[in-house]
């Protein structure tokens, strides 16, 4: 069915255009006056950050933590390398010596990769990781001069991520 | 013959004044407000938009050492667009017809600085009129030049071979026999009142008798007498029609069709690279200069100014007995330059101004305006003017 859309009647001043241009001018000069005095929205990036007001749940860098021990969370089970969707996380699993105070965890990353120019930061690694090793902190500004600088290495995702305190902790010795 | 006899003969004179008048015009006016007019356009329109625009180029003195750099809120940007143009790769896109893709974007930029040749901007400076043509045909001269800058455009339209460089020169032809008509029409009643079409002569009547924009003074008896009421009343019709269509011809919004970023890439200039981008540029804004220039000159009284004498004058506050013989005069010449040069970036401004603000038009509404709505207001205004002249004014 045909819909007919009415088209307003305008009256003079409408049709002769000019005082809506006025009135238009007169809007865009009192936005001019009001950026020219600084009252503008624009947040000037390096001097000012987002940092304090990024909110709790931010998806920014993924880094890896250790637990209150300062063991190593992850466990190498590689469920974020195959769940990861632009591929950019790999693992190296290793086998954790006998001789070591965490021996019973049996596996540990030898290195851990993840490729910053792949990373989508969707968080999909830390939904999925069970041990909780895997965490998106809030850095958002990852940078570097090359390529090879842009894989964050396993030393490089401890750094970031530091020590977190946390849930998990069934490998704990006192439970 | 000595060197002075030599600069003082009457047509070595004219020869040598009218070049360094012309080299001021160029390098001392027109190249510093085109690259101002850039930096205003970039920082008014975000002041308008409530962003802050570019405020980090300034002088960067941590190359030599300093904490911090000078931002001059900016200001640097002025010099480094020119630069960066400048310095860029000259592409040529192999399917363009090499001639006319060379020529169109100098036939851009000539005209406006031509058109500048006749706009008296000053009074006089040192006994010399500031103007370099004292034309007796001075406005015509104007319309004629103006109108080739079109040429440019539609030149680089076809030359670039691509599809939209080809419609924004179609563009700028459709748009140019909509809003010319209207143009030339408007200003008859100011030359139905002077009697003359010489730029400098309109601008000694103003001084008698009060702007254009506001014809009336103190200084005649019949200063605000009825006609000059009918007067001011066809000089409104004249100035809007005439601005309006300054607007289209130096393509600026809302009539900017020919580049209509949003739908035509860069329109006439897409295929353009480095300098021959900068040359349409430094064309759009010399043309706004240029058009700033006759309006005011036209409508807002040239380069005088209430109360402020001109360059003939010998009063200096009392204090002329003082100074020597000449510096009265000087300092008003001078004086006169800078308030033609502050109107003319008023009227930059205001272009400015109305980019950010009114929308574009489509070219059916464009010819719409010009035909059925300007040429008729113009052509009945002419004979309003007419009229008043004839019966009203004793």
């Amino acid at each position: 069915m045909a819909f007919v859309v009415q088209r307003p009647k305008l009256n003079l001043a409408e049709k002769l255009y000019l005082p809506a241009v006025l009135g238009g001018l007169l809007l865009t000069i009192k936005h001019f006056f009001k950026g020219s005095v600084g009252k503008n929205v624009t947040m000037q990036y390096p001097e000012e950050k987002w940092d304090d007001h990024l909110p709790e749940w931010y998806r920014g860098a993924p880094t890896l933590v250790a637990d209150e021990w300062g063991r190593e969370r992850c466990v190498s089970c590689q469920l974020c390398e195959f769940i990861c969707p632009p591929r950019a996380i790999t693992i190296t699993p290793e086998e954790i010596p006998s001789n070591d105070v965490w021996a019973k965890v049996e596996k540990r990353p030898k290195e851990f990769e993840i490729d910053m120019i792949r990373c989508i930061y969707c968080g999909l690694c830390e939904e999925v990781c069970p041990e909780q090793a895997i965490f998106l902190k809030k850095d958002y500004s990852i940078t570097g001069y090359s390529r090879q600088e842009m894989k964050h290495n396993k030393a490089k995702l401890y750094e970031l991520g530091g020590t977190m305190p946390g849930v998990v902790n069934k490998w704990n010795d006192k439970k | 013959m000595n060197i002075t006899g030599f600069l003082t003969q009457p047509e070595v004179f004219l020869v040598w004044t009218s070049l360094v008048k012309t080299l001021f015009i160029l390098f001392g006016a027109i190249l510093p407000l085109v690259s101002l007019a850039v930096f205003a356009e970039r920082k008014v329109s975000a002041f308008i938009q409530d962003r802050i625009g570019p405020n980090r180029v300034g002088v960067p003195l941590t190359i030599f050492g300093a904490k911090k750099d000078l931002h001059l809120w900016g200001l640097g940007q002025m010099v480094a667009d020119p630069i960066k143009l400048l310095l860029k790769e000259n592409f040529i896109p192999d399917s363009v017809n090499k001639f006319y893709y060379y020529i169109a974007p100098k036939l851009t930029m000539i005209p406006p600085l031509l058109v500048l040749a006749v706009i008296p901007f000053g009074s006089t400076f040192f006994g010399v009129p500031m103007v370099i043509a004292d034309v007796n045909i001075g406005i015509l001269y104007v319309f004629a030049i103006s109108s080739l800058g079109v040429y440019g455009i539609v030149l680089a339209g076809w030359a670039s071979n691509s599809k939209y460089p080809f419609l924004g020169g179609l563009r700028s032809s459709s748009q140019m026999i909509s809003y010319e008509l209207a143009l030339g029409l408007s200003v008859v009643p100011i030359f139905l009142v002077t009697s003359t079409l010489n730029l400098s002569e309109i601008v000694q009547w103003q001084i008698k008798n009060g702007w254009f924009i506001f014809p009336f003074t103190w200084t005649q008896p019949d200063g605000f007498s009825g006609w000059r009421w009918w007067l001011c009343l066809s000089m409104m019709i004249s100035f809007i029609i005439f601005l309006v269509s300054m607007f289209a011809e130096t393509n600026r919004t809302p009539f900017d069709l020919p580049e209509a970023e949003q739908e035509l890439v860069g329109g006439y200039h897409t295929e353009y690279s480095s300098m021959g981008f900068a040359l349409f540029f430094l064309g759009e804004y010399a043309a706004m200069i240029a058009g700033s220039g006759v309006i005011v000159t036209m409508f807002f009284g040239g380069w005088s100014f209430p109360f402020i004498p001109d360059g003939t004058s010998t009063w200096f506050f009392g204090l002329e007995h003082s100074l020597p013989a000449w510096a009265p005069g000087a300092i008003w010449g001078f004086v006169n330059i800078n308030v033609f040069f502050a109107k003319v970036s008023a009227f930059i401004f205001f272009f400015i101004w109305v980019r950010w603000t009114v929308p574009r038009f489509r070219y059916d509404q464009l010819m719409r305006l010009g035909w059925i709505y300007f040429f008729e207001i113009a052509l009945a205004n002419i004979f309003l003017v007419a009229l008043v002249l004839a019966y009203l004014k004793k």
